[in-house]
């Protein structure tokens, strides 16, 4: 297992190593997917024209295989627009973000893009007919669609082309708007015919809850995330039918292999989480803790595999919601007579403060509940993949993107024993989130099912 | 020097839930000194405290980000 664990932390380094010299000199993004507008803000775009001037004065280039890059001239008023001073955080918002393409070491591959326009109805291609460079930035337009960063924009304005159009090498890339609070707002623009085209914000479920802001267009499509969870959904159903299967098998025997490891963690779910909290009714409840379980567990794990993706499903907002919710469901329907007395109208307290006080902190904390499992969850993984990446980022930082060959491999040592370290508490933290999200889900149910004992 | 307000939020939230979870983590400590056996108990109920504080600090840094 520790052999395992190493190798897995090393492969991790290196894919890291890889994925950020790709990333040296390109930062002019903020990945922060849940801040962006979707109003109309062209007025503002012609404010920025005249920082969008390619500069690539002072920048090395020497670590990056630029032979196909294209003249500096062409680019007639916009083009990709570069800032030297490279933001950690950003690189590591753009690195945890949900993405249309694949990656799994250097090579990328595509991924089915549904989505659907009210005005045209729906759309179903290939993530690969936008030829999606290095930084996931697409050289090709199909039907107004482009892909920045890997995600999927649309350009919105009737008079860009529709169909297969070439874009050309960095014509696709964020730039940052100052908003009217005073912050600044990111943006994708693609530049085609030597004219600056502002594109949607990315498509979001939450319908603009968390400024995300409702788009032209709806996202259906399978992103790495839909697909790491798909794989990691298959990959427990299989593990548990066989499990199933060799406990059929091997009746009265002691267990064995894959069902050595899983009983101990199965039974520590049961005894010490289902049973303890849910009283006689835990048998009810028990296939419902376990799949949270394994399923959190699953892709908190795959979520660490170096190569392979770079997945960050339960880092994402939407994935943690869906499950608080069905937490939430679970809770309130399994509510007994007992449970919404004790919420709606507690006994043995005077009505005015009733009224006043406890019934509105109880219906508060109702949602308040399932609202922490969601924010914990969420938060703790995006803060562990943000240190791994924030850590690799530091190397740029010292090395000043390639300026400064020896400080980047100073650091680049250091940065990896940090980065060890870190994966090793993250494969702890996988364990103990999942494991604090089940118990809190069934302390919760289990205060709902509990029997009246005064 | 710039930077966001909010940062001294987020900071003071996560000393605030640092100290809730070392007293957590020292009290749980004497208790599994004082009864080895209720060890499993402790544990876990330790890590549920912890949780519970946490996902208070959470909330404020969440707020701050966004906010």
């Amino acid at each position: 297992m520790r052999k395992f664990i190493l190798s897995l932390s090393c492969i991790f380094c290196l894919s890291i190593f890889a994925i950020a010299q790709h990333d040296g000199h390109d930062h002019s993004h903020d990945g922060h997917n849940h801040n962006h507008d979707t109003h109309d803000h062209q007025g503002h775009a012609h404010d920025q024209e005249t920082h969008t001037g390619h500069s690539h004065e002072g920048h090395d280039h020497s670590s990056h295989n630029h032979a196909g890059h294209d003249g500096h001239g062409d680019h007639g008023g916009c083009g990709h627009h570069e800032k030297h001073e490279f933001n950690p955080g950003e690189a590591a918002f753009h690195h945890i973000s949900d993405q249309n393409i694949y990656s799994i070491g250097p090579f990328s591959f595509p991924l089915p893009c549904m989505l659907y326009v009210p005005e045209k109805g729906w759309e179903i291609f290939s993530s690969g007919k936008f030829h999606a460079d290095a930084h996931g930035n697409g050289e090709y337009a199909y039907n107004q669609f482009i892909l920045c960063e890997g995600s999927v924009r649309r350009v919105q304005d009737a008079s860009f082309p529709s169909g297969h159009v070439e874009l050309g090498h960095h014509k696709v890339y964020p730039k940052k708007l100052k908003e009217a609070k005073g912050k600044d707002k990111e943006y994708a623009f693609v530049c085609y015919n030597g004219k600056e085209w502002k594109a949607d914000s990315k498509s979001t479920a939450d319908g603009g809850m968390f400024g995300g802001g409702i788009t032209s267009f709806y996202d259906f499509s399978i992103t790495k995330n839909v697909l790491t969870m798909i794989i990691v959904f298959f990959f427990l159903a299989w593990l548990f039918t066989r499990i199933a299967k060799s406990y059929k098998e091997r009746r009265g025997k002691a267990p064995s292999g894959l069902t050595n490891f899983i009983e101990p963690i199965f039974i520590f779910i049961q005894d010490e989480v289902a049973k303890p909290f849910l009283g006689h009714k835990w048998q009810k409840y028990l296939p419902f803790l376990m799949s949270i379980f394994f399923f959190i567990l699953g892709l908190n794990l795959f979520g660490q595999v170096p190569f392979f993706g770079g997945s960050n499903v339960t880092g994402n907002l939407s994935f943690t919601a869906v499950i608080a919710i069905i937490a939430f469901f679970v809770t309130t329907f399994s509510g007994n007579k007992h449970y919404w007395e004790h919420t709606l109208w507690m006994p043995g307290v005077p009505a005015l403060l009733k009224i006043l006080v406890i019934t509105p902190v109880e219906i508060m904390g109702m949602f308040i509940k399932p609202l922490t499992l969601m924010l914990r969850l969420f938060a703790n993984i995006t803060a562990g993949h943000m240190v791994i990446a924030i850590f690799v980022g530091l190397i740029f930082v010292f090395g000043q993107s390639g300026a400064n060959p020896g400080a980047a491999y100073g650091t680049a040592v250091g940065s990896t024993i940090l980065t060890m370290f870190m994966m090793a508490i993250e494969l702890l933290v996988a364990f103990i989130q999942a494991f604090v999200f089940t118990i809190l889900t069934a302390s919760y149910i289990g205060a709902a099912v509990e029997e009246a004992h005064h | 020097m710039t930077g966001n307000i909010a940062a001294i939020g987020a900071a003071l939230a996560v000393i605030g839930a640092g100290i809730g979870i070392g007293n957590i983590g020292a009290k749980a400590m004497e208790a599994i000194a004082r009864q080895p056996e209720a060890v499993g108990d402790i544990r876990s109920n330790m890590i549920l405290m912890a949780a519970l504080i946490e996902g208070a600090a959470l909330i404020a840094i969440i707020l701050a980000f966004f906010g």
